[in-house]
């Protein structure tokens, strides 16, 4: 299969994954117990009650309900194809509207998180593998520890220790750079172990493979770890960034929460408890998104840094 | 030869053999396994106060040697709390991997035995699947039921379910192209025979760790999900209602939300690490 043809059916895939996601949420959106005309005028209104022909009418004709299955299905993926999300149960306007603002923040958490994570994952590797029994086993134990420690726990602790304790950092940051740093760590630190579990099994094979002869050369050990085994070995932990993203995304929404930050994460728990479902719907489809399109560029990037790859 | 820490019975006894040599860090893992299922069970054994007795002259007292984990608003004992907590919670864990694993097993076994389409749209349903995060898919179906328990349960299992459906699926393809198999439908054996009493038994074996693993996963998720205030709700002592409950004292009484929070990580992390063993053992017999 050539290179081009190979790209093209990826593409088409991801494409047909993320149109079958989108019919999931809008099958979910019919999941709503009752009249959905009902449950908005309810939730508007804070009663909970029964509403007259007349007065479900306009939300009804405002929402679509009234049109056939059918219409309303192929109007939301085609709206989708416009970048129309549906319309917000609460706050009557674009679900797009409800969520611009707050991607940016988020974007920044989450790509703040992976760069910081990769930068503490290779720290530990490059330190603790090889150094003797004593420094390994602490290594890959901070590993196995942070890696299975919940989001929530580490954002408390953090929170606890430098912003409650030690004052270094606010405890509700805002979007500042300053109180960025705290749920950046937050979500760093459990995927740091994760990556640094894979990468170090990796690393530790590269080490002993005949290729690394640069030690014959004179090359210092950090040179050799930098230069040869690092590139070598970082490949699995790559691939799996790209799912990582998933899980950052699951954390950013809590970092969000217990650090009062504003970004999708948050309007995300809001609209829940207000059950509003075009908004749930919306995000988790752009989150959805996102994550697709990421993995089919490290799928893509794969073939380009490891040409073995290329030809199967 | 330690203490037996894992009890050498049916599957277990079979594949690791009768001589069980227990690691010291697998001993603490189970000991913790241990006295979490006593509180589940019986949690009066473990403490003589009442999780609801509220002591308005004792409020929010950091953790001592009469309240290890300290107490709460209402002057309620944490420890007593966490300790009640746990049979919810342990009952979530186990409810939503149950769930995870009954869903899994259905399209599993479904997409590696019948193969041809039925496994092409498996297959493709996984893949659809997997474009959600497991939080995110249960907060859409929490936004579509509504918070309770019961949404909590299916959520985290259905989020988790696709995960174990793809591992189900390889198992199975892997062990049917086993000799044994062959064997079996050579000697004439019914095919439904075959399934039942030579692939389920194998293929299912190696993902007994795998379970045991979603069961600390499961925990972890339902706190979260508690966490955000969409779980079980306060004052259930729940150990992701604690967390709940403990946020608005975050920046004056940190046991509240470090103590459970610890409980649960403890409790997780033996739980992995228990599944982590067993997963080695059951590999070292296979091979």
């Amino acid at each position: 299969m050539s290179t081009a043809r190979r790209i093209l059916v990826k593409v088409v895939t991801a494409i047909l994954v993320l149109v079958a996601a989108a019919s999931v949420t809008f099958f979910a959106q019919l999941l709503v117990p009752g009249d959905r005309a009902t449950a908005i005028l309810n939730q508007q209104t804070g009663r909970a009650q029964l509403w007259t022909p007349a007065q479900l009418a306009p939300v009804n004709h405002e929402f679509g309900f009234d049109k056939p299955l059918i219409v309303q299905y192929l109007g939301y993926v085609g709206g989708l194809f416009r970048g129309d999300l549906g319309t917000s149960y609460t706050q009557y306007k674009p679900v797009t509207q409800v969520i611009d603002a707050q991607l940016m923040p988020s974007l920044v958490l989450t790509v703040g998180a992976l760069v910081a994570a990769w930068v503490l994952a290779l720290a530990v590797i490059l330190a603790t593998v090889r150094r003797g029994r004593f420094v390994t086993g602490l290594g890959s134990t901070w590993e196995a520890l942070t890696a299975s420690l919940p989001t929530y726990w580490v954002g408390v602790v953090l929170l606890v220790v430098f912003a409650v304790e030690f004052r270094i950092f606010p405890v509700i940051g805002g979007t500042s750079a300053w109180g960025t740093v705290l749920p950046v760590l937050t979500l760093a630190i459990p995927l740091a172990g994760f990556l640094g579990q894979i990468t170090r099994d990796e690393f530790e094979k590269v080490l002993d493979q005949p290729f690394i002869t640069a030690r014959t050369r004179g090359m210092s050990d950090a040179g050799v770890r930098l230069k040869h085994a690092l590139r070598h070995s970082v490949l699995p932990a790559i691939t799996l960034s790209g799912w990582a993203l998933g899980a950052l995304v699951s954390g950013a929404v809590i970092a969000e929460n217990l650090f009062g930050r504003p970004g999708i994460g948050q309007v995300l728990v809001t609209a829940v408890n207000t059950r509003d479902v075009p908004t749930v719907s919306g995000i988790v489809l752009v989150v959805a998104a996102v994550y697709v399109v990421a993995n089919l560029l490290v799928d893509l990037a794969y073939g380009l840094i490891d040409p073995r790859l290329r030809a199967s | 030869m330690s203490s037996v820490a894992v009890p050498p019975t049916g599957i277990l006894a079979r594949v690791s053999g009768l001589r069980i040599r227990v690691r010291p860090g697998t001993a603490a893992c189970a000991a913790i396994v241990a006295v979490i299922a006593v509180a589940a069970i019986a949690p009066q054994v473990l403490t003589h106060r009442g999780p609801n007795a509220i002591d308005l002259g004792h409020t929010l007292l950091a953790p001592s040697l009469s309240h290890p984990f300290g107490t709460d608003d209402a002057g309620r004992d944490l420890y007593t709390r966490v300790i009640y907590g746990a049979r919810e919670s342990l009952g979530i864990g186990l409810g939503a991997t149950g769930l995870a694993m009954s869903i899994a097993i259905l399209l599993g076994f479904l997409a590696g035995l019948a193969g041809g389409l039925a496994d092409v749209v498996i297959t493709r349903i996984l893949e659809v699947a997997f474009a959600f995060p497991v939080l995110l898919l249960a907060l859409l179906l929490i936004a579509i039921r509504g918070p309770s328990v019961t949404t909590e349960i299916v959520a985290v299992g259905i989020g988790s379910a696709p995960g174990y459906a793809r591992l189900v699926r390889g198992q199975v393809m892997h062990v049917r192209q086993a000799a044994y198999i062959e064997a079996a439908a050579a000697l004439g054996h019914r095919r439904l025979t075959v399934i039942r009493r030579h692939l389920f038994p194998n293929a299912m074996r190696p993902l007994v760790a795998v379970i045991t693993l979603g069961i600390g996963q499961s925990i972890v998720w339902a706190s979260g999900l508690a966490f955000l205030g969409l779980g079980v709700a306060p004052p259930s002592p729940e150990w992701g209602a604690l967390l709940d409950s403990g946020r608005l004292y975050i920046t004056t009484s940190w046991w509240l939300e470090i103590m459970p929070g610890l409980v649960i990580v403890l409790v997780a992390l033996s739980v992995t690490s228990l599944g982590r063993t067993l997963q080695h053992r059951l590999e070292g017999a296979a091979r």
